[in-house]
């Protein structure tokens, strides 16, 4: 990188010594990352192995089943997609409101900058206290798990991801585009919403989606919320199944044909969440 | 003028005579100002909303927790016992069980990080640079229970095979430090969990780190390698220091992660209400025991304790977070009254 070739610094012990320490460092800061890498290839290919295995059409078909029984995920990956749409659909609006706030209408204001303090406290802060939140505000008010108070749950986790992203991507959206549309006589909220959002739209896209993924493995908030049932179920007021749960509860139990379908709903989950990950990426790199 | 004929001014004869009826009607400019008022004052709600969300959060704790800290008081904070049959229950074992398992996975996580970042940063080639860097963030993508999964079937049947017995027999004879090894090769325990946990934050660490060293001025990095400094001694004695705040805030924000991530740990961490000074005991964290016994509960006074421990868990991430962020911003500022 920084090799100097001066006839000095060829036979000086001292500068062969710095040479030799900066080489062995780059090694080590190259043995660091495939470390990081290996873990991550690993995971992904005992998935690969241990869910092909378990993955035929009747874990899409077929309810969870007693031990020993034969089964599948449905009622799970049903009850999964209607709390984490449910979630999805009641944090973006407000997640994209607040960042809206802080990004367009709050510059300068105490609000604004206390609530970006406080959010991204939201974002890191343990999933199971959402859980524990929902559960003392809800679960112990109504008496009873439900599937709302798990989409509930996974709204609180929603929200903070998409009030920072909205917040960072309309800061970049240029001003001069702002003053543009004012120039014209466009009222506030109409540039906000035909300006602004249009030409962050890719990105805000991108957080709901980052919002989605996070969610849709989010586990520790549903344990208190939603618990789990082992039949199919529309009633978001009843206990509902869901994959997360269903592959903790599957998973620890001592049934090898329990521990097969875990795996496969693992390899399932890990599928969804890694490609929400990549369509997202891919969207916003197509934008820039 | 003898031009008006021509097509022309023809086309801007109408809008001539449109400006001069420019200034709206009064009712449709207030019409605006009310929208405007309304849709600001809906974002302002939303973001009060979030405002006082954490808030929120603190209050209903400390609520669902008041029946267990009236009745045990501030030593809950230091009772080892956790009993549910003599309904006495104390913190200590998951508060320490927390703090060692995070401990364990910063001493692994940030070492790994910074090595990460900096290839990332000085060493990669450029069409490296994305892929790479995707790559490691994916590592934060995957669910917290597909690493408690693999942990536990994949990982600790092989560490407690091959690595255990080797750490055991090192340094299981030496006086002192032989205790911190000690105990049966098992597999899960509290040296698992944190090194499963260390994994999982090292996105995290690295994503700061690397955001950090590229704001570092160019200039003041080929000043020093127009001295002659190798790769290291730029990164350790230029961009280190000038970013050092910064660094301090990504390792707190892994810290964060690491204290409350629950279903990784509540796999590996083996769920034993012990103190044991080896790290490859079993243990307990709060967000395992909360993940564990929360639903089984049985009693008032049993939830609240857990609730309890819940609120603990929070307070802990709390400062440590805001710390994070403390730190960040004054990196932030420091940048913006440079520049």
């Amino acid at each position: 990188m920084s090799a100097v070739f001066s006839p000095i610094s060829q036979g000086n012990p001292i500068y062969r010594a710095r040479k030799r320490k900066n080489q062995i460092l780059m090694g080590v800061s190259l043995a660091m990352l495939v470390y990081g890498l290996i873990w991550l290839v690993w995971i992904i290919a005992t998935l690969l192995w241990e869910g092909a295995s378990a993955l035929r059409p009747s874990l899409l078909t077929e309810m969870t089943p007693p031990p020993g029984g034969k089964g599948g995920l449905a009622n799970a990956i049903y009850g999964s997609l209607l709390m984490v749409g449910a979630g999805t659909v009641i944090g973006t609006p407000i997640g994209i409101l607040a960042g809206t706030y802080l990004a367009e209408f709050g510059r300068g204001a105490w609000l604004a900058s206390a609530t970006r303090f406080l959010n991204d406290m939201l974002l890191s802060a343990p999933s199971i206290i959402i859980g524990l939140f929902v559960y003392t505000v809800y679960v112990a008010q109504v008496k009873h798990f439900s599937g709302w108070a798990g989409a509930f749950a996974l709204a609180l986790i929603v929200i903070p991801v998409v009030v920072r992203t909205t917040d960072d991507m309309l800061k970049l959206v240029p001003n001069s585009v702002r003053e543009a549309a004012i120039a014209l006589g466009c009222p506030m909220w109409k540039m906000v919403t035909m300006v602004c959002y249009r030409a962050a739209r890719a990105g805000i896209m991108t957080g709901v989606l980052l919002a989605v993924a996070r969610v849709s493995g989010e586990t520790a908030p549903l344990l208190f919320t939603a618990l789990n049932n082992q039949f199919f179920s529309n009633n978001m007021n009843a206990p509902m199944a869901n994959l997360p749960v269903v592959i903790f509860q599957f998973a620890m139990s001592p049934y090898e044909d329990w521990q097969r379908l875990a795996w496969g709903g693992a390899a399932l989950i890990t599928a969804a969440v890694l490609l929400l990950n990549i369509v997202a990426r891919y969207i916003l790199s197509r934008s820039k | 003028m003898n031009t008006a004929t021509l097509p022309i001014s023809e086309t801007r004869k109408p809008v001539e005579s449109k400006i001069t009826t420019l200034p709206p009607a009064p009712r449709e400019r207030s019409g605006a100002a009310f929208a405007d008022a309304l849709f600001a004052g809906i974002t302002r709600l939303a973001a009060l909303l979030v405002f006082s969300l954490l808030a929120a959060i603190m209050f209903s704790l400390v609520a669902g927790s008041g029946m267990s800290i009236m009745h045990f008081g501030p030593a809950f904070l230091w009772n080892s016992e956790w009993d549910p049959v003599q309904q006495n229950f104390g913190a200590l074992v998951p508060i320490i069980g927390t703090l060692v398992t995070a401990l364990i996975a910063m001493v692994i996580a940030v070492p790994v990080s910074f090595g990460i970042a900096l290839f990332l940063t000085e060493l990669s080639p450029k069409w490296l640079k994305r892929p790479l860097g995707t790559a490691i963030e994916l590592l934060a993508a995957i669910p917290s229970i597909i690493y408690g999964m693999w942990g536990l079937f994949v990982f600790a049947p092989l560490f407690s095979q091959y690595v255990q017995p080797l750490f055991i027999k090192t340094f299981g004879a030496i006086p002192g430090v032989g205790l911190l090894f000690g105990g049966p090769p098992m597999g899960i325990g509290m040296f698992t969990a944190g090194l499963i946990l260390s994994i999982m934050v090292i996105p995290f660490v690295t994503a700061v780190m690397r955001d950090v060293f590229d704001l570092v001025p160019p200039m003041l990095k080929e000043s020093a390698y127009g001295l002659g400094g190798t790769t290291w001694e730029v990164m350790y004695q230029v961009v280190l220091p000038y970013t050092k705040v910064g660094v301090v805030g990504g390792v707190m924000l892994g810290l964060g992660r690491a204290l409350g991530e629950t279903m990784a740990v509540t796999f590996v961490i083996g769920n034993a209400h012990q103190l044991s000074p080896s790290i490859f005991a079993p243990g307990n964290s709060i967000a395992s025991a909360l993940a564990n016994e929360f639903t089984e509960a049985v009693g008032d006074l049993y939830t609240s304790a857990l609730i309890e421990l819940g609120l603990i868990l929070f307070l802990i991430t709390v400062v440590v977070l805001g710390f994070s962020k403390w730190m960040l911003s004054r990196l932030a500022r420091q940048e913006g009254a440079r520049a």
